[in-house]
């Protein structure tokens, strides 16, 4: 289960790549690129040191004793709130980066949501010098704003996307029509584990330092594995980031929480979606029954998203993950649950899965649940709802 | 299909106008037909199709209605028909399906441009065993191994995209075409068509002389549509074609 994909890029039915003709031979190139670059230890040995002392890896792992509590569960954090930029986005940003710089790409496209990819873009094409241009929808220009702020100020042009929902949807339409026009000089640095292959392996194998930290550090500190890894799933980068390293431990539940939104409607792909394409890959898309993709609705811009990554759609249908939605309601009360208890903002999006986790831990369970990024950029926008 | 060159084809969205669009193009000169069948998230299109393609979502267009027009055009029309969608509407109908239907609609081929000829399998299947030609799409980044499987697998022309980038017109035609027909001539004996960002009878002669056997027009002929409806399309069309040599 941990070997896939294919040498198709695909996961069972999954993946593959359902892209335009013009940038078929840009994903063979990366592709290429990214096995020579598995196998040169100075890749390795310079994500090494960026993600120690850029990123500040090993992300810790805290026991939220009074998260816990109520359930008796032992609930264990994964820090990567405390991560260079905010989030986990940025362990993938980096690699990516040292990527485009061994293709001699100098020129980055990228899309963004919440604003947190497209932060961890902006920050790593200002540290290898590289042109950056990201594409958000001005709906989230407009609930994200702090972090479209710090897009300008690393340098990064951002281009606001009014098509469709204006979101994560759109401005990922837009950033892969730049790439189509510009794909000789152009990397395009995606920010979840979705699109053509091998973006999804690309992704999943640069956030597995999540998974890979964590399961090192419950095995140390509770001296077994944990019963359950618990993950917020819009794309699913975090996520699978977090499940992969213990996708062979059978004994280990995985569970994914996907945006359940309000009565307007939500972003639960792989709960309430069927089998389609969107963005270059095969997996489970919110559409209609004539294939046309829905736009989705979350409290969360960053899980605001109709598609979901090829290998989420493989594990839910294997059976060995379980995903559910987490509705907005649920996400802000595990949001003000984790300030007011720990003392942790947490971004709305990882408060989907401190809200599953809690819906599901038992008395006497271990709990690894990724708290995938900090909430600065959402105070705002809570405590608007708040008045 | 059997596309009479050199050709002008041209390219409307399936819209409530589409049949007297589509009568008024081949009166200009059109050989051939593309009939774009909507979709929410076109990757491959610029912002001219994308609008048109959008206004016929909300005009209420499905596929099934689309194929219901095809249909009627087919009764209306001599030319060639090739309807162009997207992967997603045709998974959603079913591969087989779609092409079992589309082929009694009387199309000709279907063009997908985010299914490339490796992951064809169900829609290259349903092509087959319909009688409909899948028409691929070679873009001048394709690699010579890349143009091999493509052309391997071809039916009725190949679409060569004249620049890397989406739909719409664009001032100048790309240089880039000469080299890649240069690639692909020897390993089809299929006609090549040349679009993306034809837009002018100037671009139509550059094409011809680059030695293309005809163009494919979309996006400057949904703006002539859309500012001066059929009369103007037909105009349009007859002005671009009178670039062709005297068929043969």
């Amino acid at each position: 289960m941990s070997t896939l994909p294919d040498p198709r890029g695909r996961f069972g039915d999954f993946g593959g790549r359902f892209v335009p003709e013009t940038v078929m031979g840009a994903l063979d190139e990366l592709a290429a690129g990214y096995e020579a670059a598995r196998a040169d230890p100075a890749f390795a040995a310079d994500l090494e040191r960026l993600g120690r002392d850029y990123v500040g890896r090993p992300s810790p792992l805290y026991l939220a004793e009074r998260l816990g509590e109520g359930s008796g569960a032992r609930i264990w954090l994964k820090r990567e709130d405390l991560n260079h930029t905010g989030a986990h986005k940025i362990n993938n940003a980096v690699g990516q980066a040292l990527l485009a710089v061994r293709l001699g790409k100098r020129r980055i496209v990228a899309e963004t949501g919440a604003g947190q990819h497209g932060v961890a873009t902006a920050t790593v094409c200002a540290r290898f010098g590289l042109e950056c241009h990201v594409y958000m929808g001005e709906e989230d220009i407009r609930r994200q704003h702090p972090n479209v702020v710090r897009m300008r100020m690393l340098g990064a042009e951002l281009i606001p996307v009014t098509s469709g929902s204006a979101t994560l949807k759109d401005a990922m339409n837009e950033a892969i029509r730049d790439w189509i026009t510009n794909v000789e000089t152009t990397h395009y640095l995606i920010g979840s584990a979705a699109g053509p292959h091998p973006y999804p392996m690309l992704v999943r194998d640069l956030q597995s330092v999540i998974g890979g930290e964590a399961r090192e550090q419950v095995l140390e500190r509770e001296g077994r594995l944990p019963d359950a890894v618990c993950a917020c799933v819009g794309g699913g980068s975090n996520a699978i980031g977090l499940f992969h390293p213990f996708l062979d431990d059978a004994e280990v539940a995985l569970w994914g929480a996907e945006a359940g939104g309000d009565e307007h409607g939500d972003a639960a792909t792989l709960s309430h979606g069927r089998v389609s394409v969107l963005h270059g890959s095969r997996s489970y898309v919110l559409a209609d029954a004539d294939g046309q993709v829905l736009e989705s609705h979350s409290i969360s811009a960053g899980l605001d998203y109709p598609g979901v990554g090829p290998e989420h759609a493989y594990l839910k249908d294997a059976g060995r993950a379980r995903y559910e939605p987490v509705t907005d309601t649920e996400a802000l009360a595990a949001f003000h649950l984790t300030c007011v208890k720990e003392g942790i903002i947490p971004a709305l999006e990882s408060a989907h899965a401190v809200a599953l986790a809690l819906r599901h831990a038992r008395a006497g369970e271990v709990w690894l649940v990724g708290l995938s990024g900090r909430g600065d950029k959402d105070v705002d926008a809570v405590e608007a709802l708040q008045r | 299909m059997k596309v009479a060159t050199p050709v002008v084809s041209i390219y409307l969205m399936a819209d409530a106008d589409l049949v007297e669009l589509a009568e008024a193009a081949v009166r200009g000169g059109a050989g051939l037909l593309e009939i774009g069948i909507p979709f929410s998230d076109p990757l491959a299109d610029g912002p001219t199709v994308q609008r048109a393609g959008q206004r016929a979502l909300r005009n209420g267009m499905t596929t099934p209605r689309a194929l219901a027009l095809l249909a009627e055009l087919r009764a209306r029309v001599p030319v060639p028909l090739v309807p162009m969608t997207y992967a997603s509407p045709v998974m959603a109908y079913g591969e087989r399906r779609f092409c079992a239907d589309a082929a009694a609609a009387g199309v000709d081929g279907l063009i997908v441009p985010d299914v490339p000829a490796d992951e064809a399998g169900a829609l290259a299947d349903g092509c087959a065993e319909h009688g409909l030609d899948l028409v691929p799409l070679l873009a001048p980044t394709s690699t010579d191994e890349r143009i091999e499987i493509a052309c391997s697998r071809a039916g009725g022309f190949v679409y060569l995209v004249s620049v890397a980038g989406t739909t719409g017109a664009r001032e100048r035609a790309s240089d880039r075409v000469a080299g890649l027909i240069s690639r692909v001539r020897p390993r089809t004996p299929l006609p090549l068509l040349v679009g993306f960002g034809i837009s002018t009878a100037a671009h139509v002669r550059a094409m011809l002389d680059a030695g293309a056997d005809g163009v494919v027009i979309g996006s400057r002929a949904i703006e002539v549509a859309e500012q001066g409806g059929a009369p103007a399309l037909e105009a349009f069309v007859a002005e671009v074609a009178s670039a062709l040599p005297v068929s043969n």
